[in-house]
């Protein structure tokens, strides 16, 4: 049993462990452990580690708990006997039911339960190591196994606590500073910044809150960008491989074509985060900074400039028609293996509108090409329930060639593209939010992405580092990941 | 507490919120009618009964003797229960305490914990082998809606009117137990964009959640829980701290102060 430290905060403003009045705990992610479970995910934060396994929608059992008009969520937080000090009685304590309640609570405004009546969505907590903070730790980690299974949520719920030290109002408490502090603060929040969790221990002013729910804020926005850059990290690898692919250069990595199935799906919560989110760029930088994966910053940097120099091709080069014909053969041979004769009447129609005005503004002639060239054969695929082809016809295709015999067109074509996925973006996300049949949107999304992705022609050697890292990552096992030589002082999470 | 409400009522209840009025008329600051008695169940140290509207709560407060934690060996230990009694209410059953009871159970012992309301330290007899054990036990009487501020003013007036037996031990006289602050919880629904304290029965089926205060005579905050499945925003949240600041010292003025002058 250790004592009270003489100072929880030393002379020159830091912490025991070392970190400002303003700063969270080292986190580290991990998605998609557990292989029978739906969505899982592996969470260290400073000394806690939690595991999260997800199950549903399914069948809800035993039967009187189903709901007519809605999905039940569960969720129960549990505690290893031997994630604390003095070992714990395994089982529900009165304290674990209540956390296990009021997490729910912190879920309940973002799942969209409503969209599987008489289902359960059931969320299960391992708190395998505890150090203050474990109900914030299991919200997090909650979160990304609920993405990871794909089941639709409005955005991501964050949580972080604050609390008070040594007088002092500090972000994200470890064990000492709970033992020995004055207050304790637990909140979860959306992405919005509503707040869906909220308990306090302690003695604080309503001053005192106020600054701590600042500080909330700002930590819960950090880790909502580690959790988006773990989601994406994951999501959108498979994606980049089929841009690989498409390219014509051989890619040695087999699963592709098997993990797009399950990509699809999932990667859609991300991506409506990401469009929430805002642009793209912005994001990726996100995911570099907190991931500390500097390659794709670069990346970044080089998109830019080669959506520059297609701009720069396009004002100088010839008539936005020949733009446009280039664009519309292009999309021809992509979508062939489409319903063609459907899909050419299509064409003759926006041949008909391109003919016809030369007054016609750049914009609006932008405009017309991409909705009715873009947007009809997808609309046709979701009709005909086919998601794979599209993958498959653009791995046939021959686009190694076609990038000899028409440079110029390319690079146009890139600038085209790039106004057309504006604009769908934001189509999408207006008719995003009344959509009731959330598969529709799912696939739809991931197919631009793809499609995006793969005329952007990131450097390809990347994608695959990308993939092999992850490939690492997989093999490893959440069990050795970190071994923290300071874990020795840990004591028991006593109940209150 | 989940009980069925009609969608006519419920529709009624907003409208009238909308309107910024409530079913019973009172305005959204206003408390029912409180009844406060002490001292009656004489087989406990300590006991209260709270009467808010037709809510009833009865605490009834035991001192034992017993071992102290390892990690707080001159502090008498609290141990704060709460049932939900069947004949409080249809929707209660007999069994084991429902995940809301533990809830609140816990929520009327962080108040009392916290907020420093008992002197644990005097609890100790001697250091490492033998302290009090103050059982606070809640019982839920009749259900008519926030329960939980009627067990946090029940709770504290029964430990402010709780001795120490220590004739029963033969170490001296009985004395009356030493009470440091009075913790005051206030509970605050949400309906629409409105907070209102004291939710009645009805109100609380439609309100989308609750947020339970507890403060201490100095105006601060010794413990808070938000219940139910609804956001509050930041603004909410700290407009329901100050009502619950300016309800709870309400109350303790009206109901509290004089039983600490008690002899």
């Amino acid at each position: 049993m250790s004592d009270k430290p003489e100072k929880l905060i030393t002379d020159d403003g830091l912490r025991l462990d070392g970190r400002h009045a303003d700063e969270i705990r080292p986190m580290k992610i991990e998605i998609g452990v557990l292989s029978r479970a739906d969505g899982s995910c592996y969470l260290e934060w400073g000394r806690n580690k939690i595991l999260v396994g997800v199950f549903g929608p399914r069948e809800a059992h035993p039967r009187r708990l189903q709901r007519a008009d809605t999905a039940v969520i569960r969720y129960k937080y549990n505690m290893a006997s031997f994630s604390v000090e003095d070992r714990a009685r395994p089982g529900p304590s009165r304290r674990s039911i209540e956390i296990s309640k009021v997490s729910r609570e912190a879920f309940e405004p973002v799942i969209m339960a409503e969209l599987f009546p008489k289902t359960a969505i059931d969320i299960f907590v391992e708190v395998l190591q505890a150090d203050a903070g474990t109900r914030t730790a299991a919200i997090n980690a909650s979160s990304i196994a609920l993405a990871d299974a794909g089941v639709p949520m409005k955005g991501l719920v964050t949580s972080c606590a604050f609390g008070k030290v040594d007088g002092q109002i500090v972000l994200d408490l470890n064990k000492e500073e709970d033992n020995y502090g004055e207050a304790d603060f637990p909140v979860a929040m959306t992405q919005d910044g509503d707040i869906t969790l909220l308990q306090m221990d302690g003695h604080l002013t309503s001053d005192e809150i106020k600054k701590g729910l600042e500080l909330v804020k700002k930590g819960c926005k950090e880790i909502l960008e580690i959790q988006q850059a773990v989601l994406r990290k994951k999501f959108e690898t498979p994606v980049e491989e089929t841009e690989e692919e498409a390219t014509g250069i051989e890619s040695e990595v087999v699963e592709a074509e098997l993990s797009l199935e399950y990509a699809t799906e999932a990667a859609a919560v991300d991506d409506i985060i990401e469009e929430i989110e805002g642009p793209e760029e912005e994001l990726s930088e996100e995911t570099a900074e907190a991931c500390a994966v500097n390659e794709e910053a670069p990346e970044c940097e080089k998109l830019e400039e080669i959506i520059k120099e297609a701009e720069a091709e396009v004002v100088e080069g010839e008539t936005i028609e020949e733009v446009i014909e280039a664009e519309i053969e292009n999309e021809t041979e992509e979508e062939a293996f489409e319903d063609e004769a459907e899909f050419e009447a299509n064409l003759e129609a926006s041949y008909e509108e391109v003919s016809e005005p030369e007054k016609l503004a750049e914009s609006e002639l932008e405009e017309t090409v991409s909705e009715e060239a873009e947007l009809v054969p997808e609309i046709e695929e979701f009709n005909e329930e086919e998601a794979q082809p599209e993958a498959e016809a653009q791995l046939e295709e021959p686009v190694g060639v076609e990038e000899q015999s028409q440079p110029e067109e390319e690079a146009k074509l890139e600038e085209l593209e790039e106004s057309q996925l504006e604009e769908e973006v934001q189509l999408e996300e207006e008719v995003e939010i009344e959509k009731i049949s959330p598969k529709e949107t799912f696939e739809s999304e991931s197919e631009i992405e793809s499609e995006a992705e793969s005329r952007k022609e990131a450097p390809a050697e990347q994608a695959v580092e990308v993939e092999e890292e992850a490939e690492e990552e997989k093999c490893k096992g959440p069990w050795k990941v970190v071994k923290d030589p300071s874990e020795s002082g840990s004591r028991g999470e006593n109940d209150e | 507490m989940s009980e069925v409400i009609a969608t006519l009522k419920k529709d009624y209840i907003y409208n009238l919120m909308i309107k910024g009025r409530r079913q019973d008329g009172r305005g959204f600051k206003d408390f029912r009618d409180i009844k406060l008695e002490t001292n009656i169940i004489s087989k406990a140290e300590g006991s209260a009964k709270v009467t808010l509207g037709n809510t009833q709560v009865l605490v009834g407060v035991k001192l034992q003797t017993g071992t102290p934690f390892p990690d707080s060996q001159d502090e008498g230990v609290i141990i704060t229960n709460l049932e939900l009694n069947p004949i409080a209410s249809p929707e209660f059953e007999p069994g084991p305490p429902r995940e809301d009871a533990i809830e609140m159970a816990r929520v009327v012992d962080r108040g009392i914990r916290e907020s420093g309301a008992i002197d644990i330290k005097k609890l100790c007899i001697t250091v490492g082998e033998s302290v009090w054990i103050a059982y606070i036990d809640v019982h839920v009487l009749n259900d008519d809606g926030n329960i939980i501020d009627a067990s946090c003013l029940a709770a504290i007036a029964a430990l402010m009117t709780t001795f120490v037996p220590n004739e029963q031990q033969g170490i001296g006289m009985n004395v009356p137990l030493a009470m440091k602050e009075i913790p005051v919880g206030v509970t605050l629904a949400k309906i629409g964009s409105k907070l209102m304290v004291d939710p009645s029965l009805d109100e609380e089926a439609v309100c989308e959640t609750k947020l339970t205060v507890v403060s201490s005579s100095d105006g601060s905050i010794a413990g808070m829980q938000k219940m139910g499945p609804a956001p509050f925003t930041e603004a909410e949240v700290l407009e329901a701290i100050d009502m619950a600041r300016e309800k709870a010292a309400e109350l303790r003025e009206l109901y509290l102060e004089g039983l600490s002058k008690r002899e």
